[in-house]
């Protein structure tokens, strides 16, 4: 495409139906923690 | 209709975020601008307001490859509800155990009072440790991964409960199958060649907390004595990270309204040899160190400066891992997980001193909080449900923020703290966790567009 370059392939929408395992790292997003959202972690099952 | 994309330049690159897929497209400013009109289904509309500007054609062209995106999946991307995997209750897989309510240091933005938790400073038994570890056993249903995280006030004051409950542990696992992932968050001031040797004997990983330059460590983290502490800790945190092959650490600091140039800690930090870290920042009501409204145009500034500072070491093959933009646009987690979110007060839980349960650490000595404790569980059932059931969908405020899947809704203790109710996010909070997410998909976009050869500039040419 000339206009648009894709970064990704997503599979949030393939998740709603796959998800759920819980292996994966909990996730605190307060400054003294961990401080990790959830959005900076990978899923567990497909590392 | 809940905000289905979200579009925003970031170090001079103009992004399309697709919420409900995750897909994140880098676009030339025709696009951006197109968007506004765009709502999928109104090509004609777009052409005329556009065509002016752009031409007719180009735009058509652009308004064509929109459709592609649509076909593709990965532009208005259908709404998502909560799914079947998301399971009605949670099971426990995480505990925070406070094994010192104590304290050496007293950092002046520290919600603990100074580990006391506004209680009586006091240590937790290895009998209390050792219950909690038979607590997480017997909640975390089938689910194999389990983690602990010893914490305080400063654990290393009470390496004795540490020691018993590692141990305690390495038995469990061996009778259940199960596998524990344990982590300690020190301010390493008791850190020695002797449980330096430990630590890593038994594979725990750490949590290291230094604020960046040696002035502002030093005001903010001063000892009982209020001296500073940066020159004892850092040639503990370098002796301990040399021992582990600069492997199973992360260093975290915290910056506050004194130190708004946190991209000066940050890469300070990074020079002192340290190469996994974040900043983050603080969170207080009415103290002079606090962020406000106000303060958010300054902040905003600083993430674009540490974003370009950081790219820049990057391509220079110098580069190091700063957690806040971290993040697998291709592998990230489930829906589930993104509406489980942190997981305080249904998937994790704090143990205080005294074997009380309360949703998470920041909870602790909050009363009206307090779930049960480890030798009788959970007893109050309504709560762990409220938390399981304050997901994203079910926040007003995030239900429609751009951010929700990748935010999951922020952080219970500080909407309790700000607005007396978990499902009101602070709003200062958000601004600056929305900008931190720019900045982290404008990273990941970039170093993506270079793995596939290409110059971001050449690829889209506006
Ligand atoms: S907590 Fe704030 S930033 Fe996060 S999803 Fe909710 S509204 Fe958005
Ligand atoms: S409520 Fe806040 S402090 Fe507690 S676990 Fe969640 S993100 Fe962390």
């Amino acid at each position: 495409m000339k206009h648009i370059k894709t970064v990704n392939k997503p599979t949030m929408q393939a998740s709603l139906k796959k998800g759920g395992c819980g292996e994966c790292q909990a996730s605190c997003q307060s400054a003294c923690k961990t401080s990790c959202t959830v959005g900076n972690q990978v899923c567990e099952s497909k590392k | 209709m809940k905000t289905k994309i979200h579009k925003f330049e970031q170090n001079g690159t103009y992004i399309l975020l697709d919420v409900n897929s995750g897909a994140v497209h880098v676009i030339d400013r025709m696009i951006y601008d197109l968007m506004d009109t765009f709502d999928g289904a109104n090509d004609e509309e777009t052409v005329s307001r556009w065509g002016g500007i752009y031409g007719a054609d180009e735009v058509r062209e652009a308004v064509g490859e929109l459709h592609e995106l649509m076909e593709l999946g990965e532009l208005f991307a259908p709404d998502i509800d909560v799914p079947p995997t998301f399971q009605q209750t949670g099971l426990v897989k995480s505990l925070c155990l406070m094994v010192a309510q104590d304290c050496n240091l007293r950092c002046k933005y520290c919600f603990g009072d100074g580990g006391s938790y506004g209680g009586e400073r006091a240590v937790m038994s290895e009998e209390v440790g050792r219950a909690a570890v038979d607590y997480i056993i017997s909640h975390c249903g089938p689910r194999k991964h389990c983690e602990i995280d010893f914490f305080g006030g400063e654990p290393l004051l009470n390496l004795s409960t540490v020691k018993a409950v590692t141990e305690y542990v390495r038995q469990r696992e061996q009778e259940t199958g199960k596998i524990f992932k344990l982590t300690l968050t020190t301010n390493g001031m008791l850190l020695n060649e002797k449980n330096i040797r430990w630590l890593n004997d038994n594979h725990i990983s750490l949590v290291l907390s230094l604020d960046g330059r040696r002035e502002v460590h030093d005001r903010m983290r001063p000892d009982a004595g209020g001296h500073g502490t940066y020159d004892r800790v850092l040639k503990n945190f370098r002796a301990l990270v040399e021992s582990r092959g600069g492997q199973d650490y992360y260093l975290r600091g915290t910056y506050t309204k004194e130190n708004m140039d946190f991209t000066k800690d940050v890469l300070d930090i990074h020079a002192q040899g340290f190469d996994i870290l974040s900043v983050e920042p603080v969170v207080l009501k009415d103290s002079p160190l606090g962020f406000t409204e106000e303060d958010l145009p300054r902040i905003y500034e600083e993430y674009d400066r540490l974003t370009e500072a950081y790219l820049e070491r990057h391509r220079a093959g110098k580069g190091f891992f700063f957690f806040h933009f971290n993040m697998d646009l291709s592998n990230g987690p489930c829906v589930a997980k993104r509406l489980a979110g942190c997981g305080a007060g249904h998937e994790y839980y704090a143990v205080a001193e005294n074997g009380d349960l309360y949703p998470c650490h920041q909870f602790v000595g909050r009363e009206k909080y307090k779930l049960g404790d480890v030798f009788t569980g959970v007893r109050n059932r309504e709560l762990p449900q409220y938390f399981r059931e304050s997901h994203v969908l079910n926040k007003e405020l995030c239900s429609d923020c751009w951010a929700r899947f990748f935010c999951s809704g922020g952080c219970h203790a500080n909407a309790d703290l700000f607005h007396g109710d978990i499902r009101k996010p602070y709003e200062v909070g958000c601004a600056i966790q929305k900008k931190r997410l720019e900045c982290a998909i404008l990273v990941q976009a970039v170093m993506a567009l270079e793995r596939m050869g290409d110059d971001k500039n050449e690829a889209v040419s506006s």
